[in-house]
């Protein structure tokens, strides 16, 4: 069989997840093998019905007193209860925090390789996988070795599908032999952050700022127009490197990746980095005094000029049509 | 009294400071650095911080490693200017190490120091080297040494011989807290990097490099060749010049359903 494990937060399925399942329902079909998910957690149950739609013929739904919050250790664990037992081909888990890090742990535990971030997988004696380097900029193809096969899917590199699927889903429920050890590495403690504002990972619209900002102080007009379109606002490298920006808001390959509708890069030259972290945007609107400037011709859609006359006069703009 | 001191190893990758556009080698099995010059990666630059910074708040010593060619040794001198005290080369013949093999190797030299009396009480990592993009080097590490390991970590303290480690996750912050000896794996913005200064160079220059060269170990997974993305043909499509191509703009907002 194909395994997958599949994250969910706060009782919603992890999109990612299910991104990496349209690879696993090819895959499956491809080996003529069944596509079966672990599910992780004592409040996944009610979860495990909608994994059906995504070509799950069962489901391991791991149950343990506490395994009640995320711990990397506990969770590689079962994965490695759960590939003893199955014997499958392929074990693969979403290019996510936590989907690179428990695979990461149970390529350790069992000694084999582990691809991370593919965006192909060609079974055969090797299999050949392709996989994201530097972010995206530069694809690997690799012999990947040993049984399981062990793979993280790269974020976005497919779509969710949805199936018809026939036959009822299969229910294993399983409870893994865990001990202190497994969980000398879990989460102790939250903080939430503030409600209500925009998560860059999440918004619909990204007003993102580069060097050409030019100062702290030269975002505000930036935070007015994200304001009016309810989008986040993020920054490039150059710009928390300069101290004007957080960290959390910088876009690019070791920040935040983005995928929204539209987003607004204003002032941004385009560096391969900030490329990388934004490439999963639908639509690019640049912003820039020049015209030659990479992220131009990555754009779909460009203003060419200072972003602190354009800026403020968007936002006139939007406050108008929205008054008429 | 519980010690405060700790001692700290970080462990580091020479990569290409990519900027613009990149282009191959002929024989795929690279990327042409022929214009580029060469960096510690992002993630491990904030490693090597981290490093300077909890010795200062706490005392005890540090050490930067690297496995890669004789090259690399720029980078460990790039980390002893900002303070790291020893550098250790793991020294191979150029070739690219996969993620397993470099763990093992890796594992052995901390295994190495500590036959002679080195015990490290924490071992920095980056969260993913900028090129390899592996995810998996200082969790195999900790794995190889039975120490814990919390990966993607932006905020780090020690405490009572514990490692109070907190990282992004959906909606806000998670945080762990572990005994020492632990591993962790940074990431880029768990601080702002200082810059060398000219005497920390000069003290860098100078200073012996350990080497070690651990045995090849190529069973892992395997390149075959690297490719580029397909560029996908598209044009841009000017809206205007200056402010006056505010109205158009808001009717592509409105066209695209954003407002």
């Amino acid at each position: 069989m194909v395994i997958g494990l599949v994250e969910n937060d706060k009782g919603k399925l992890n999109e990612l997840s299910l991104q990496m399942l349209t690879l696993g329902q090819r895959l499956a079909e491809q080996l003529g093998l069944p596509l079966q998910a672990i599910l992780i957690g004592v409040d996944a149950r009610p979860l495990a019905d909608h994994l059906k739609a995504h070509g799950v013929a069962s489901v391991y739904l791991v149950q343990h007193e506490r395994l009640t919050d995320y711990a990397p250790e506990a969770w590689a664990h079962s994965v490695v209860e759960i590939v003893e037992k199955a014997e499958p081909q392929i074990v693969m888990a979403a290019g996510t925090d936590r989907g690179n890090e428990v695979m990461a742990h149970v390529a350790a535990r069992i000694n084999l390789p582990m691809a991370a971030n593919c965006t192909d997988v060609q079974p055969g004696d090797p299999y050949v996988v392709t996989r994201v380097r530097w972010g995206g900029s530069v694809l690997e193809e690799a012999r990947l070795k040993g049984t399981p096969r062990l793979l993280t899917v790269a974020p976005h590199a497919f779509a969710a599908e949805e199936v018809s699927a026939t036959g009822d889903l299969v229910i294993n429920a399983i409870t893994p032999t865990l001990t202190n050890k497994d969980f000398r590495v879990r989460v102790a403690g939250r903080v939430e952050s503030g409600e209500g504002k925009v998560s860059l990972a999440e918004a619909k619209v990204v007003v993102g700022g580069g060097r050409g900002v030019g100062s702290v102080e030269g975002f505000k007009p930036l935070e007015e127009l994200a304001e009016l379109l309810g989008a986040a606002v993020g920054c490039s490298r150059a710009v928390t490197s300069l101290g004007w920006r957080p960290h959390a808001d910088q876009i690019g390959q070791t920040g935040t990746r983005i995928a929204p509708e539209l987003y607004i890069a204003c002032g941004v030259s385009g560096a391969t980095q900030h490329i990388v972290g934004c490439q999963g945007a639908k639509h690019i609107l640049a912003i820039n005094t020049d015209p030659e400037a990479p992220i131009v011709a990555k754009a779909d859609y460009a203003i060419i000029g200072d972003l602190h006359e354009i800026v403020p006069a968007l936002a006139a703009e939007i406050k108008k049509a929205k008054a008429g | 009294m519980i010690e405060k001191t700790v001692n700290i190893l970080v462990c580091v990758k020479r990569v290409p400071a990519a900027g613009g556009k990149m282009s191959l080698t002929a024989d795929e099995q690279e990327i042409d650095t022929r214009y580029f010059n060469f960096t510690v990666s992002p993630h491990e630059e904030c490693a090597v911080e981290e490093a300077v910074r909890l010795i200062e708040a706490n005392g005890g010593s540090s050490a930067v490693l690297t496995l890669g060619s004789e090259v690399a040794t720029d980078q460990l001198r790039e980390a002893m200017a900002l303070g790291i005290e020893r550098a250790i080369l793991l020294e191979t013949d150029g070739r690219e190490w996969d993620a397993g093999a470099t763990a093992g190797a890796i594992a052995e030299a901390v295994r190495a120091q500590a036959a002679s009396g080195m015990n490290f009480d924490l071992l920095l990592f980056g969260n993913e080297a900028a090129d390899t993009g592996d995810y998996q080097v200082g969790i195999r590490v900790a794995h190889a040494l039975d120490v814990p390991c919390v990966a993607g970590v932006k905020e780090l303290k020690i405490r009572d011989r514990k490692a109070i480690a907190k990282r992004e996750a959906a909606g806000g912050w998670e945080i762990f807290e572990v005994p020492l000896p632990a591993a962790i794996t940074v990431k880029e913005g768990i601080n702002l990097p200082r810059y060398p200064s000219l005497p920390g160079r000069l003290k860098a220059k100078k200073k012996p490099i350990e080497r070690i060269t651990p045995a090849w170990n190529g069973n892992g997974l395997e390149k075959v060749r690297l490719k580029l993305p397909a560029e996908e043909e598209h044009q841009t499509e000017i809206l205007g010049k200056g402010p006056e191509a505010a109205a158009s703009a808001v009717e592509l907002f409105q066209k695209l359903g954003i407002m």
